[in-house]
């Protein structure tokens, strides 16, 4: 697949000399979601800044479809559309005076017939008139996208799109993203639901500490570091998890009647056979088995966990 | 040159004055009238010439003056610092658009703004007193120019604040008395000599002395002095501008 953005050894260092960014590589495939996890002041946002010249960096090169986003900002620029996190918008213009500005920004001549598309698409034609202060939030945030797609840019970066929305409005987000996506716009979000990673990203990337610490398939991530839990639910309660047990590191449930049983899908013997042949010899009955697939969220927690040992051993 | 992108701005800045009209235009002919009820009336019937013309007509050329630099200031200032504060100015960062290009668009509209507010002050004073405008091209051009150079030194307060009281920090504790003691409303002939001599360390003295000759035929400094005088304000705000914009000062750092 075609890299959109490549993203090589950037650094940025603020004025009170934190370095929000520290030779950060990222590669951004076309047509696809990317989402961007990262804990409170990781950097997620100052990356997206820095991409869309926002902020200026210290260090390193920014390409947007081949376009240095320095040497060739304004053909770099023309390609890209920002949602900012926060709802930022002017107070008393209307929705569709705001939108058509956002147009001419980027250079693009009036067109009346696309405009009026977008914010249908959004639910938005209704609300053309209105004046942005009078808007609910999210309404605005609806505006904050249909501005950034006014040009129609190739990369859209989402700047937490969804926080601070209520659940129903964060699936009508999603689907306005996986709409984008359907017409071959590439999606950077950067998130702090694990949940909206799960479910709508192509790639998850985890940045910390202004690094990128991984980047894979959503689904490779969960299968290649996701631990695995078996339960296991007995016909009768027991007292105690057995001593002939003790090797598997067993939990048993408030109702004693449920081996929870944790195990990695990356070795080679996860030790269900042995458990299951041991806990037969036991003479225990099974009633019932089942396998949870660890969440992003705790994949996450862990590799941030790890990123921020290894720092404090640094 | 993206055309369009500065169309947008110029036009975005202009749709302000259209939303707020009655402030930007009823409120400089209020404040014009005053000050010829005022200044016109009050002072004007104790003097009632300055070097052959009458005192009313002698201070029309400072009040434009007066409302042109401030009015520019605000504009400018107001303009590019209202973005800021509102955290709207992303999009004219993230939009390809050159440092020359958004400042062109600001500045523009600011100037435009002012040159609409001076020729409402123009059309005012006439109807209280009789103007005479000996060169008009040199008056336009003085009219245009000191727009703009303000509306660029409006541009910069507008980048260096970040709060309201900043932002009206430099119009008022030095621009209006600049333009108070710049004789706006008086002839520093008028002076004792050694408030003549300080009055020529004012930069506002050469712009009124300028405008006023492009009227009259008489100024407090030659016409050529008060051209080279704006033409190095204009030129030192361009540098200026220009630098902190590349530096990103306080907007991209």
């Amino acid at each position: 697949m075609r890299e959109i953005l490549k993203i090589n050894n950037i650094t940025k260092i603020y004025k009170n000399q934190f370095k929000a960014l520290d030779e950060l590589n990222l590669n951004i495939n076309e047509g696809e979601i990317f989402a961007l996890l990262g804990p409170n002041g990781a950097g997620k946002s100052t990356l997206i800044n820095t991409v869309c010249g926002i902020l200026n960096f210290d260090k390193g090169d920014i390409k947007v479809n081949e376009f240095d986003i320095i040497k060739d900002y304004r053909k770099a620029r023309s390609l890209i559309g920002i949602v900012p996190q926060e709802l930022n918008l002017e107070a008393f213009e209307t929705v569709w005076d705001n939108v058509n500005y956002s147009r001419g920004l980027y250079g693009k001549s009036p067109n009346h017939k696309y405009i009026e598309k977008l914010l249908k698409e959004l639910s938005l034609w209704d609300k053309k008139d209105s004046k942005l202060r009078e808007l609910s939030g999210g309404m605005k945030r609806r505006v904050l996208i249909a501005k950034a797609l006014s040009h129609e840019p190739k990369v859209l970066f989402l700047d937490e799109p969804t926080a601070s929305v209520d659940v129903e409005l964060r699936k009508d987000m999603w689907k306005v993203i996986q709409k984008l996506k359907e017409k071959n716009v590439t999606i950077i979000l950067t998130t702090h639901y694990i949940e909206e990673a799960e479910e709508i990203a192509d790639r998850v990337g985890i940045i910390n500490n202004g690094k990128i610490i991984l980047v894979d398939e959503k689904e490779n991530l969960i299968k290649k570091l996701g631990q695995k839990i078996l339960k296991i639910e007995l016909s009768e309660p027991i007292k105690l998890i057995p001593k002939e047990l003790k090797n598997f590191k067993l939990q048993l449930n408030s109702d004693k009647n449920i081996l929870i049983y944790t195990y990695d899908t990356k070795g080679k013997n996860t030790g269900i056979t042995s458990l299951l042949s041991d806990i037969k010899s036991l003479g225990l009955q099974l009633k019932d088995i089942s396998t949870e697939q660890s969440s992003l969220e705790s994949i996450f927690l862990n590799l941030v966990k790890e990123s921020e040992n290894e720092l404090a051993r640094a | 040159m993206n055309w369009q992108g500065l169309k947008a701005i110029y036009f975005h800045e202009m749709d302000r004055m259209r939303r707020t009209l009655f402030q930007s235009l009823v409120s400089p002919f209020i404040s014009t009238s005053l000050y010829f009820v005022v200044f016109g009336s009050a002072i004007g019937s104790r003097i009632t010439e300055i070097e052959g013309i009458s005192y009313g007509s002698f201070i029309v050329p400072g009040m434009i003056m007066l409302t042109i630099l401030t009015q520019s200031i605000s504009n400018a200032s107001f303009g590019i610092f209202f973005p800021k504060f509102t955290n709207t100015v992303y999009e004219i960062l993230a939009a390809p658009l050159s440092s020359f290009e958004i400042i062109l668009g600001f500045v523009g509209a600011a100037a435009t703004k002012s040159l609409i507010i001076g020729t409402v002050i123009i059309c005012t004073a006439g109807f209280f007193v009789d103007l005479q405008i000996e060169h008009p091209f040199i008056m336009m051009f003085f009219l245009v120019l000191t727009s703009v150079t303000f509306a660029l030194f409006g541009f910069i307060i507008g980048m260096w604040a970040d709060n309201f009281e900043k932002l009206q920090l430099i119009p008022i504790l030095i621009i209006t008395p600049l333009v108070f003691l710049g004789g706006s409303f008086y002839s520093i002939n008028m002076l004792p000599e050694f408030w003549q001599k300080v009055s020529l360390l004012n930069p506002v003295l050469y712009l009124v002395s300028g405008f006023r000759w492009s009227f009259y035929e008489i100024a407090d400094v030659s016409i050529y002095t008060s051209l080279i005088t704006i033409l190095f304000f204009l030129f030192s705000c361009v540098l200026i501008i220009s630098y902190t914009f590349a530096k990103g000062y306080k907007i991209k750092n």
